[in-house]
C-alpha cells in the first residue's frame, strides 16, 4: 500500500555527533535529484559537542519536499527520526498530531533516559507519552552491527553507519531511490573505499529492513511526485554558499578580481570558507586578524580596483562600522554581506533573527547613508549578493546585504542562470590623464552623482583621499562649513538614486487592493507567502509584499501601502522596519514580532492575519 | 605630470599640498628623505601608494605626489594588506605613529609583520600624542607628566624594536629624525627589502614632547648614548670610540678599548641575518637619564630575514589551481552537483 501525499516535512533529530546534518543533506540531495521541490533547516547547537545524550546536545536537520513549490521546512513535522531520548523530548511538540515516529530504541536505554531528563524507569516509548503517535521501534546501532559484522570495520566505525541505515529507511517509506546516496558516499569517501562500502551497506540493509520487516505492514509507504519545475539544470544551495557564489559572479560579471577580508564568525563563516575554496576563479580571501581588519583590508583592496566583499554576523557589522563610514566617504564599492543571527551581543549565535536592520540602516556615525538589499530565500542570496556588487560598483559605495542564519544554511534547488541572465556589471574607471589634459578632479560626479573609479598605477591619476572631508570635486581636505554640508548632501542623493534601479514593488500574491497587506523583508518570505496563499483559500481579502530593497525603497512602495485598510508587519525582530515604514509613510502598521531565534511559521502568520481581519 | 623616461627627482614627488605641521617637527625631515628615497629607487608616481592611519605623522600621504589614502585610526596596516594583496605589482609604503600602530593598531601590527607582505613601514615615535594634544602613548617613558598622567606615567613603555621581532619582522631599523643621510640610507634597504619592512623613528614633537630624545641627539652625549649598527664590523661607539661591546655568553658588556687586556676580536661583530643577536640588540633599551652605565641604544638595520611574502604564495595557489586554465563563469554557476528538469 502505497499512500500519494503533496508534501512532507521530515525531522533528523539526534545527538550532535550522530550524523543528522549529514543525513538530512543526503536525503535533501536524493529528494532534489528525485525532481521534488524542497527547503532545509539545519538546527544545531552553538557548543561544538555538548555533553552526549542531554537536551543541549540535540542537533536537528529540517527538511520539507513536495510535489508543489515549497518554500519553508514545514511549521510542524509529519516524521520525526529520534535517535535518542533526548530528541525526542526535544522535538515532539513540533511534530503533528498522528506523525510518524521512528526511535532507535538503542538511544533510550537507562543512560540515556537519564540524560534526557525523563528518568531511568520513565521510558517514553512506553508510558503514553507517544500514544498518539505512529511509533516504530527500530534499535538502530544493534540492526547496523549486524549488518556490517563481515565488514572487518571496527565497532565504532560500524556505530558511526547508523544514520545511512536509518536513512535507507526513509528511502523505503517515502518510496525513494537510494542510487544518488551511493554515488555521493562513493565520492566522499573516495580515499576510504572501505569507510564508502561499509556506509552504502548500511543505506541498503535500512531500505531492505523497511521492505522485510513486519513492522511497517500495516502502515504502507508514501510516495511524493515529482513538482512541475520550471525546465532546466539545477543545483542545490545553502544561502551562504549562494552569496559567495554570487560575489564571484558579480566580480567575473564586472571584469574586477574579488577580494574578499573576514573574520569568521557563525553563521556567516561559510563564505568566506566556500570563497577561499574558489582559487581557480582568481578569488583572494584574507582571513584578517579581526573584523576591523576584515573590512579595512577590504576598502584597500577596494582603493585598488577589486570587487572588494566583507562578510560578517551581527557583532561583527558593530566592529567594521566605522571602516563603513570611511569606504562611505571615500566613495569605494564595497560589499558587506551580514548574515544576521540571534543577538545583542553574542546572543545566539547560531540561531536566525533580522534584528541588524537598524544597524545596517543607521550604524554609523555622521550622516552615511548606505544601500541595504535583504536576500529572501536562499537561492535570492545569489541575487542579493549580485545585485549588492552591482550597486556598489556602479555607485563607488559600501552596500550592506542582509540575510540571516536561517536563510544561511538553509539549501534549496537553484535553476543556473546562464550567465547571459545576469544583468550587466559596468565599472566607470577614470582614464590616464596625458600632460596637457585639465587636472584630474577626483570627487568630479555624474549625472548619478557618481564619482569615477581611479587605479593606482594609471599615470595622471595620482591623487590623495581620506577619510577628512573632501573640497567638492578636488577632493583635497577641506573643513569648509558650506562645502561639508554640499558633500553631506551629495552622498546622500547618490545613495537615493540607487532607487532609479531598484524595480518596482509587485503584489506577491492576493488582490491590488484589499483589506490587509502582509508587508515582509528578508528571510520570512516562504512563511508569509503559504500563510496568505491559505488565507485566500479561505477567502479573506489579504495580499503579501515583500521587500528586498530596504534603503533605498521602491519608488512605488508608498502607493502600495495606500491601497490597503490595514498593513501587518511581521519581523524577526522587536519591530525595526516598522519603524521605516511609519517614519517614512505616516501610516500605523500592526506590528508582529517574533523573537525566539526561530523562523517564522506559517500557522503563526495566519492566525494573526485571521485576528487582523476579524477586527476590521 | 611626469616623464617616465627620466628619473624622477624628491621635487617630482612632492604634492601640491603644504605640510600642516608644526615648525621644528621632525616629520618634515622624514618626509624630505622619503621624497628622496622614492627619487633614488627610480619609482614612478603612479605606482606608488602611500596608506596612512590618524596623527600627525598620518597627514604625510597628503604630502607626497603619489596615490595615497589616509584612512581610520589604527587601521593603516590593514588597508595596506589589502590593497597589496590585491595589487602586488603597486609599491605600497605605510605612514604611522607610535599611538597608530602600537595602541589602537597593535593587533594589525603584529599580524602584519607576521605575514610579511612587501610593504615598507615608517613609523614615527614620537613618545606622545600630538594630534590629541598631548596624552601619553605607549612608547612614553615612565614618570612622564602629561595631561592623561599629571602624576607621571606609569605604564610601562613598548620596545618597538622587540615587539616587530617578537612578532615575525623580516626587516627591523631604528633612525633618528635628525640623521637625514643615514635615514635615506636606510629607508633604501628597507624598500629594496622583499617583505614587511619596519623603520622606526625617533622623532621629536616640539609641542608635546621636546627633548625627548635630545639624550641620543645632543652633541655631548649622542656618541655615548647612541651605537650605529653597520654590517660586519663590531660594535664600538663612544666620543672617541674607545667603548665596545661584547658578548658575554648571552650578556652584552660594556668594554674599555684603552685596556689593553681587550682586543678587537673580542668585539661582537653586527650581523644583520642574526636573529638571535638582533634579539639581544632590541633588548639595548635602558633610559641613560636614570641608568648609570646603560648600554647605548642601537641605531640602524638589527635584523634582515628572507621569507616569502604572504602576496606571494597567494598567486603562487591562485596560479596552481588555476594551471588548466581560469574557471568561467558558467562552471562557477553550476558547481559540482546539478539535475535537470526537462
Amino acid at each position: 500500500m502505497v499512500t500519494s501525499k503533496t508534501s512532507v516535512s521530515v525531522l533528523f533529530a539526534g545527538d550532535s555527533g550522530d550524523g543528522m546534518q549529514l543525513t538530512g543533506t543526503q536525503f535533501a540531495e536524493t529528494v532534489a535529484v528525485y525532481g521534488t521541490d524542497l527547503n532545509t533547516f539545519p538546527n544545531f547547537p552553538s557548543e561544538i559537542r555538548a555533553p552526549a545524550g542531554t537536551i543541549s546536545g540535540v542537533s536537528g536537520f529540517q527538511l520539507q519536499f513536495g510535489s508543489k513549490a515549497v518554500y519553508t521546512p514545514g511549521a510542524k513535522f509529519d516524521v520525526m527520526i529520534a535517535m535518542n531520548a533526548a530528541a525526542l523530548k526535544a522535538n515532539l511538540k513540533n511534530l503533528h498530531h498522528g506523525g510518524i515516529i521512528i526511535a532507535n530504541t538503542d538511544g533510550f536505554d537507562a543512560k540515556n533516559l537519564r540524560l534526557a531528563g525523563y528518568g531511568e524507569e520513565n521510558n517514553p516509548l512506553e508510558n503514553g507519552t507517544v500514544k498518539d503517535y505512529s511509533v516504530f521501534e527500530i534499535p538502530v546501532v544493534t540492526l547496523t552491527r549486524e549488518a556490517l559484522a563481515d565488514t572487518g570495520l571496527s565497532t565504532k566505525n560500524i556505530d558511526r553507519c547508523k544514520n545511512m541505515f536509518v536513512l535507507g529507511i526513509l528511502y523505503w517509506l517515502y518510496s525513494l531511490p537510494i542510487e544518488t546516496t551511493i554515488e555521493t558516499l562513493r565520492t566522499k569517501f573516495r580515499k576510504k573505499a572501505d569507510v564508502a562500502e561499509a556506509n552504502i551497506k548500511a543505506v541498503k540493509a535500512g531500505y531492505n529492513f523497511g521492505d522485510e520487516t513486519e513492522m511497517f505492514s500495516q502502515h504502507g509507504r508514501y510516495s511524493v511526485a515529482p513538482a512541475e519545475k520550471k525546465p532546466g539544470v539545477y543545483r542545490r544551495v545553502t544561502g551562504n554558499e549562494a552569496s559567495a557564489i554570487g560575489l564571484t559572479a558579480a566580480a567575473k560579471k564586472a571584469g574586477l578580481k574579488l577580494f574578499l577580508g573576514s573574520y569568521p564568525i557563525t553563521p556567516a563563516s561559510e563564505i568566506l570558507q566556500t570563497l577561499s575554496g574558489l582559487k581557480k576563479w582568481g578569488v583572494k580571501t584574507f582571513q584578517a586578524e579581526d573584523e576591523i581588519a576584515g573590512v579595512l583590508t577590504s576598502i584597500g583592496a577596494s582603493y585598488g580596483g577589486a570587487l572588494a566583499a566583507t562578510n560578517t554576523s551581527g557583532p561583527g557589522l558593530a566592529l567594521k562600522a566605522e571602516g563603513l563610514g570611511l569606504a562611505m566617504i571615500l566613495e569605494v564599492p564595497l560589499v558587506v554581506v551580514n548574515v544576521q543571527r540571534g543577538g545583542p551581543s553574542t546572543g545566539l549565535p547560531t540561531k536566525p533573527e533580522q534584528s541588524d536592520l537598524f544597524i545596517a540602516m543607521f550604524g554609523r556615525h555622521g550622516d552615511a547613508p548606505v544601500p541595504v538589499i535583504a536576500a529572501t530565500s536562499p537561492v535570492d542570496c545569489f541575487y542579493s549578493a549580485y545585485e549588492a556588487a552591482k550597486i556598489a560598483v556602479e555607485y563607488m559605495t559600501p552596500v550592506i546585504c542582509l540575510t540571516d542564519g536561517y536563510l544561511a544554511l538553509s539549501s534549496e534547488p537553484m535553476l543556473i542562470p546562464t550567465p547571459d541572465d545576469l544583468a550587466s556589471i559596468s565599472p566607470k574607471f577614470a582614464k590616464e590623464r596625458k600632460a596637457d589634459d585639465p587636472p584630474y578632479l577626483p570627487y568630479k560626479r555624474d549625472e548619478r552623482g557618481v564619482r569615477k573609479w581611479a587605479m593606482p598605477g594609471t599615470p595622471g591619476l595620482e591623487h590623495r583621499i581620506g577619510g577628512l572631508e573632501k573640497q567638492h570635486e578636488t577632493g583635497h581636505v577641506s573643513h569648509d562649513p558650506e562645502n561639508h554640508a554640499l558633500m553631506t548632501r551629495l552622498r546622500a542623493e547618490k545613495v537615493e538614486r540607487v532607487a532609479d534601479i531598484v524595480p518596482d514593488l509587485e503584489i506577491d500574491n492576493g488582490p491590488e487592493k484589499g483589506d490587509l497587506l502582509v508587508l515582509g523583508w528578508g528571510s520570512t518570505y516562504g512563511a508569509i507567502k503559504i500563510a496568505v496563499e491559505q488565507a485566500l483559500q479561505g477567502g479573506c481579502s489579504v495580499a503579501h509584499a515583500h521587500l528586498r530593497y530596504l534603503n533605498p525603497f521602491p519608488k512605488n512602495l508608498g502607493e502600495i501601502l495606500g491601497n490597503y485598510k490595514k498593513v501587518l508587519m511581521p519581523e524577526n525582530n522587536s519591530g525595526q522596519l516598522i519603524h521605516l515604514i511609519r517614519d517614512k509613510f505616516q501610516i500605523e502598521p500592526v506590528g508582529f514580532s517574533k523573537v525566539q531565534g526561530l523562523p517564522f511559521n506559517e500557522m503563526e502568520i495566519e492566525a494573526k492575519i485571521t485576528d487582523i481581519l476579524k477586527e476590521l | 605630470m611626469t616623464d617616465t623616461l627620466s628619473k624622477l627627482t624628491a621635487k617630482d614627488f612632492t604634492s601640491d599640498q603644504e605640510p600642516k605641521w608644526c615648525p621644528g617637527c621632525g616629520d618634515h625631515a622624514v618626509l624630505q628623505q622619503l621624497k628622496n628615497t622614492m627619487a633614488d629607487l627610480g619609482l614612478k608616481t603612479e605606482d606608488v601608494v602611500v596608506v596612512s592611519g590618524i596623527g600627525c605623522s598620518s597627514r604625510l600621504p597628503y604630502y607626497v605626489a603619489t596615490y595615497g589614502v589616509h584612512g581610520i585610526h589604527g587601521r593603516a596596516l590593514a588597508m595596506a594588506s589589502g590593497l597589496k594583496t590585491a595589487r602586488p605589482e603597486l609599491s605600497v609604503w605605510v605612514a604611522t605613529g607610535d599611538g597608530d600602530a602600537l595602541s589602537i593598531g597593535g593587533n594589525h601590527y603584529i599580524h602584519t609583520i607576521r605575514r610579511n607582505l612587501d610593504m615598507n613601514v615608517i613609523l614615527f615615535n614620537n613618545e606622545i600624542y600630538g594630534l590629541t594634544k598631548g596624552q601619553y602613548s605607549p612608547t612614553s617613558k615612565v614618570g612622564l607628566k602629561t595631561v592623561t598622567s599629571p602624576n607621571g606615567v606609569v605604564d610601562y613603555p613598548m620596545n618597538t624594536v622587540a615587539l616587530t621581532l617578537g612578532s615575525g619582522g623580516t626587516f627591523v631599523a631604528r633612525v633618528l629624525d635628525r640623521d637625514g643621510k643615514f635615514m635615506r640610507e636606510v629607508f633604501k634597504r628597507a624598500a629594496e627589502h622583499r617583505g614587511t619592512s619596519v623603520v622606526e623613528i625617533y622623532q621629536n614633537c616640539p609641542i608635546y614632547n621636546d627633548g625627548a630624545f635630545d639624550v641620543f641627539t645632543d652633541r655631548e652625549r649622542k656618541a655615548d648614548t647612541t651605537i650605529y649598527l653597520e654590517q660586519d664590523q663590531p660594535l664600538i661607539f663612544g666620543a672617541e670610540k674607545n667603548k665596545g661591546i661584547k658578548l658575554d655568553g648571552f650578556m652584552p658588556v660594556i668594554v674599555d678599548l684603552k685596556d689593553s687586556s681587550v682586543s678587537l676580536d673580542d668585539l661582537w661583530i653586527h650581523d644583520e641575518k642574526d636573529k638571535l643577536k638582533a634579539n639581544i640588540l632590541a633588548g639595548f633599551f635602558d633610559d641613560p637619564d636614570t641608568t648609570e652605565n646603560c648600554l647605548p641604544r642601537p641605531l640602524g638595520i638589527f635584523y634582515v630575514e628572507d621569507r616569502f611574502t604572504y602576496e606571494d604564495a597567494l598567486d603562487q595557489q591562485i596560479a596552481q589551481a588555476q594551471a588548466d586554465g581560469e574557471g568561467s563563469l558558467e562552471e562557477l554557476l553550476a558547481g559540482k552537483s546539478t539535475w535537470t528538469i526537462k
